[in-house]
Order: C-alpha cells, then structure tokens, then sequence
C-alpha cells in the first residue's frame, strides 16, 4: 500500500520527494531518460503525466511540455505501454496525473484496470473534486488504486475532512492559489496551513507548486512528508539537458 | 458529496481545488439575487437605461414576400448597447460582482463581444478589466481590439493550442484560480462549471421573456418555429427559454464551416463528430478524439468556432426538445447578403447561421404561420472578414492606401 511505503521510507529519510514528468516530453526515449536520472539520484515516488490538450490547472511550462507531447504523437495508448516499462524498470511507486477526461474517455473502469496491469499506484486528477468522483472512486477502490486528492488553502477545514474521507496513500496540498509553475513563498503562513492540512489529513501529507531548491526542501521538513517537484525539473531539463537533473536533485537533501 | 448544476447527464463542476470556495461564493450570490425581485428590477431596468431594452422585433416584410411562406420576425438583440446579446449577460454579472465587493473582472472572447461588452461594463462600474483572446482571433476581430482597449481593458491574446475560443477559456481560468480573492471571471457563455450554464442562461432570459410577449402582441398566436445560432449557446438559451413550455419549435444552428463530412466545422450537436467528454469545468459533447484530445475546430464565425456546447442544451438534444442544424460559411456568406440587400439589415456571422436554416424552412411554412429569428449581434466588427468573403476590389484599395499613410 502507498501510505505503508510512505510511512517505512519516512522512518528512513527526513524527507521524502516526489518527482513529475509530462509523458512524451520532449519524446519517449527522453522520459524513459529522465526518470532513470531522478530514480538514480533517489527520488521516493513519481507523477507520470499523461499529456492532455486542455490542461487548466498547469502554468506555461508543463502547459508547453503538454501541447509538444502531444504533437509528438503521444497517445493513451503509448503512454499505458510506457507506464508498463518504466514499472518493470525502476522500483518506486508510479502514479498518473492527468486530467478527468483522459479517464472518461476511455472508460473509468477500463482505465482504472489499465493502471493496475501497468502496475500503477494511483493517480492525480486536478479537474475531478469530490463532489464529481463517485465512479473514479469506485473504480480506484475495486482496484485497490489510491486515489489521491488535493487540499488548497483556500479549502474550508470541514471540506478537508469530507476529502480526506475519502482519499488514499498521501494528501496533495497546494502550496498557494495560481496554476503550477509559478513562485511560492515558504513562509509562517504556509507552515500554518501545512499544520492545519497535517491534522485534518489522517494520512502523510506532500507539498506542491512552486518547490524548486534546497532551501524551499528543508523548509518543508519537518512539516510535510513529501515535498513535490514539478516544473523545475522540466525547467532545467530544457536549459541544461537531462543529465543535469540528476545532480538537481542529489542537491536536494 | 452532491453533484449540482446537472441537466440530464450534462454539466457540473470539473473544477481545481483551489476554486471551489470561490465557486460555492458565486452560487450563493447568485441564488440570493435570483430569489430577489427588487435584483431583476435593476437589472432590467440598467438594461432599459443603458441597453436600449426591450430590443424590437421587427417584421421582415421583404424577406417573408421573397420566400413566400411563414411570416419571418427578427429580434433585435443587434441593437443592444454594444451591439449583441452578450450585454445582457454581462450587466448582470457585472451587478452580482458589485453584490460580492470584487474589484477585477476577467472575460475570455472570441468574436470580440463578449470582450467589448465586458470592457464596457467594467468602465461603467468601475472595475479593473483583462481580456483574453485567442492570437487568430485578435487578428479576425481587430476593431473589437481595439475598442476594448479604449475601453481600458488590457487585452492579452493568447499564443497556447489552437488560439481560438477555448484557449482563451484556458487562461481566464489559469487567471482566475491566481486571482479569485479580488476578481471575478465573467464567463460570456452558457458554458462552464456550475452556476455558469443557469446563470448565463438567466441573464438571457431577458430575450425570450420580451420576444413571447411581442410576438403575442402582434400576431396574437405564438410562432411555430424560433431559430437561433449556436456558439457556446446563450443567445439559443436566452430566446428558447421564453417558449420551452409552448408548442414551439426550437431550432439551433451550429456551425457547419467547410460542410460536415469536411470536418472543418464546430458542430458538436448536430453532427456525429463530437462525443461526450470533460473540459474546461463541465460535461457535455465536445469536438474530441478517440483519447479525448480536443480537436481544432473552424468557422468563418469566430463566435460560434468552440469544441463544446452549453449542457443545458446538450441535454436538450438528447430529451428531443431542440432541434439542431449546422449552416456552412458559404451559406452563411450568401444569407448574411441577401438580408443586408433586402431588409437593410447587418446581423453578425454567427447570428446569420440562425437566418440559413429559418430561409431554408420559411417557404415550407404556410403564411398565417409566423417565425422568429434571434440577431444575436451586428457585424460591423466583421467588415473585415466580409469584405474578404465577398473579395471587395475598393475595400482593398482603401485598406492599401490607408498602409501607405501609415507607412509614409
Ligand atoms: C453576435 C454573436 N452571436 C452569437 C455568439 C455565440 O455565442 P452564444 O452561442 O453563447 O450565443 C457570439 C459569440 O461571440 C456573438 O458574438
């Protein structure tokens, strides 16, 4: 289960990080590149963003990484069969992040039983609240899949319970309002809210949007289990290749 | 966990996180002001003081002579301040922003009206205003640019996928879920998370209500058939709502752009290219592939040239309410002309598709029967495109010499 492998690795690491890359970004090969440089350099557990043309809750850069994928030729169907291989080649846990109609699409029962075959862990759905779930979750439930679910500060701490009622494996917090990408400020505000999302949440809790150095990782000690890094490694990927990511996140810890 | 804001299996709320405070905000807004009588009084009478409200409907003698058929009425949405339906809309947002002290707004746009009237209503009330626009838009719909910008709007044309309409949807949400504490997205159709179909819808209202009214005064019958163009659907929502519960037709028109079996067009209703799917807030059919990519789309009317379609009357379809029809761009050039000659009247392009289909069904129709087309807007702000359609030799001249005064 994602939330005992969250737990044990805790009991090891301060910290733990989790990772996301945009599926067929900037190609295939490439992605299959990056994550081995992220999992060599000791990353707990990985987004694979499964391109969508619509992605609304995503700034500039993971919007561009989307729209190039995509005109790349990245399908469902690639990106279910690159799932497969990347599960068989690394040994952390694999979850998706995509869009609700990636899913819809394709079917919710279906694409929940795809993930389980590719040995998926869970998945990431910025456009599906609570409210609209009752089929996802009952398809990630009959798979034993963790569902995972997002806070913001902006969530009333009784909406807080209603989701962690029903979330798996770990809690998603957004750092702050706005779309992904852009900067956070690691402040006392932010360390309130962590300390509410931490008490509501029942479950390890990880920190996104706006996590892009050291500093902002040690701030997070302490205070959340995993720290999220998402555009930043697309950003250096892009100015300096994929083999400077490696030593990105080596200089983490 | 209870869904809201659904109509059949159609609509709901596919939002972030992050805006559901806001959201919940809105709806209660909304819902009190809806309750108020004394609201809709103010809002109808701003529309009445600043909108030239109630907008005639007028008779088109000429064109009903010239097809020989049903009696053929257009309502006057062309007349409103502005120049299309998207004022009705856009005044009452404008006072539920006031109602929630918010000091921003921020619209999306295609065709331009949307974005002209949001910028109008921002000036009148006071409000900071962005704009966002699709980068072909900006360039098909110049004029509208540029009034939004006298207006002091910032417009920002928007570079990312296909820059139509629903990039620029795209953004204002992007915006939206960075700035909600002060600004409110004023969504220019009946599409969108909940309360966004009923709320557009609402405001719209206005025509219908009025046209019901008129049309009893003159004819003393109700029409048989009431056509409106289709874009995201709230002037369709607007003037259909007026008559949902008498013997009616309802007719929408999509558009068809290069023909259906082209697919180059933007018909998710009436033709089988679109399949049902989540974007951009809500559920409804949407101009997707098989993985659930949405594909480009095109119209000669950037107004109507979106992926999806209100839900409200996407379930309509399904319950058999409203018919719907596509007209082509060639049609549409054609129709918008023969209007202009014979009536002295300038509907916009997307609100000449409403004319096609009516001009199609007109002859069939016996005389003591009457119709009525919804002119959603006038096309002023599309002498461009026209004057390309109909490859206008001194419109080119002008334009060439008024370059060379700039480049002198
Ligand atoms: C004049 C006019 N008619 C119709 C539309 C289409 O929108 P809707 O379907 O919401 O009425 C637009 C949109 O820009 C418009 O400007």
């Amino acid at each position: 289960m994602l939330k005992k492998y969250i737990e044990d690795k805790r009991k090891e690491k301060e910290i733990l990080l989790m990772t996301h890359i945009v599926i067929g970004y900037p190609g295939f090969e490439e992605s299959f590149n990056i994550i081995k440089e992220m999992v060599e350099a000791g990353v707990d557990l990985m987004e694979l963003q499964i391109p969508f043309s619509e992605p609304i809750a995503d700034g500039p850069v993971i919007l561009h990484a989307n729209q190039v994928s995509l005109k790349n030729g990245a399908t469902v169907e690639k990106c279910l069969e690159f799932a497969v291989k990347v599960v068989k080649s690394f040994h952390i846990p694999f979850l998706f992040m995509s869009y609700y109609n990636i899913f819809f699409k394709y079917g919710v029962e279906r694409f929940t039983g795809k993930m389980k075959e590719c040995g998926v862990k869970g998945a990431i759905v910025p456009d599906l609240p609570l409210e609209e779930g009752k089929e996802y979750l009952d398809a990630m439930a009959s798979w034993n899949l963790a569902p995972i679910f997002i806070f913001s500060p902006s969530t009333k701490e009784e909406r807080m319970r209603k989701i962690a009622a029903h979330a798996q494996g770990f809690i998603y917090c957004v750092a702050r309002k706005g779309v992904t990408g852009l900067d956070t400020d690691f402040s006392s505000q932010l360390e309130a809210y962590l300390g509410k999302c931490r008490e509501v949440a029942g479950l390890p809790i990880a920190l996104g949007f706006g996590v892009k150095e050291k500093q902002d990782v040690d701030f997070l000690k302490n205070k959340a289990d995993i720290a999220i890094i998402g555009t930043q490694t697309i950003r250096i990927m892009d100015n300096e290749g994929i083999s400077a990511v490696g030593d990105f996140i080596r200089g983490l810890r | 966990m209870s869904k809201q804001g659904y109509y059949g299996d159609f609509g709901g709320m596919y939002i972030p996180e992050i805006l559901t405070t806001t959201i919940e905000e809105l709806i209660s807004e909304f819902y009190k002001a809806k309750e108020d009588p004394s609201f809709w009084k103010e809002y109808t009478d701003l529309m009445s003081d600043y909108s030239c409200r109630p907008t005639p409907l007028t008779f088109a003698g000429n064109l009903t002579r010239h097809f020989g058929g049903a009696k053929i009425y257009i309502k006057r949405e062309d007349l409103n301040h502005t120049g299309a339906h998207k004022a009705n809309n856009v005044i009452g947002q404008g006072l539920l922003v006031k109602r929630m002290g918010k000091t921003r707004v921020i619209a999306e746009t295609g065709a331009g009206q949307h974005g002209v009237a949001t910028a109008t209503m921002a000036a009148k009330f006071g409000f900071e205003c962005t704009i966002y626009m699709g980068e072909v838009d900006v360039h098909r719909q110049r004029p509208n640019v540029f009034w939004m910008e006298r207006l002091g709007a910032k417009v920002v044309p928007v570079r990312e996928g296909s820059r139509i309409l629903k990039d620029a949807i795209n953004e204002a949400l992007r915006d939206w879920v960075s700035n909600m504490d002060t600004t409110h997205y004023v969504l220019g159709t009946a599409c969108g998370p909940h309360p966004f179909p009923e709320m557009v819808s609402w405001f719209q209202s206005i025509i219908g209500k009025e046209a019901r009214e008129q049309i009893l005064n003159i004819e003393g019958k109700l029409p048989s058939r009431i056509y409106a163009c289709v874009g995201g659907g709230s002037n369709a929502m607007g003037i259909f709502s007026g008559f949902f519960d008498d013997p009616v037709d309802l007719v929408g028109v999509e558009a068809g752009g290069l023909g259906l079996d082209t697919g180059h067009h933007a018909s998710r209703l009436k033709s089988d290219d679109a399949s049902p799917g989540v974007a951009q807030g809500y559920k409804t059919y949407f101009l997707q592939d098989s993985d659930g990519q949405m594909k480009e789309t095109h119209s000669v009317a950037a107004g109507l040239d979106y992926i999806g379609v209100s839900p409200i009357l996407a379930n309509l379809k399904e319950t058999g309410r409203v018919r719907f029809e596509a007209a082509t761009d060639r049609e549409v050039v054609e129709t918008l002309s023969l209007t202009i000659r014979k009536e002295g009247l300038i509907p916009a392009l997307e609100s000449t598709h409403g004319f096609v289909q009516a001009f199609k069904e007109a002859p069939e129709l016996p005389p003591e029967d009457s119709i009525i087309i919804n002119q959603s807007g006038r096309g002023d702000k599309d002498i461009f495109t026209i004057a390309d359609a109909f490859n206008d030799p001194a419109w080119q001249e002008f334009i060439k010499t008024k370059a060379e005064e700039y480049n002198a």
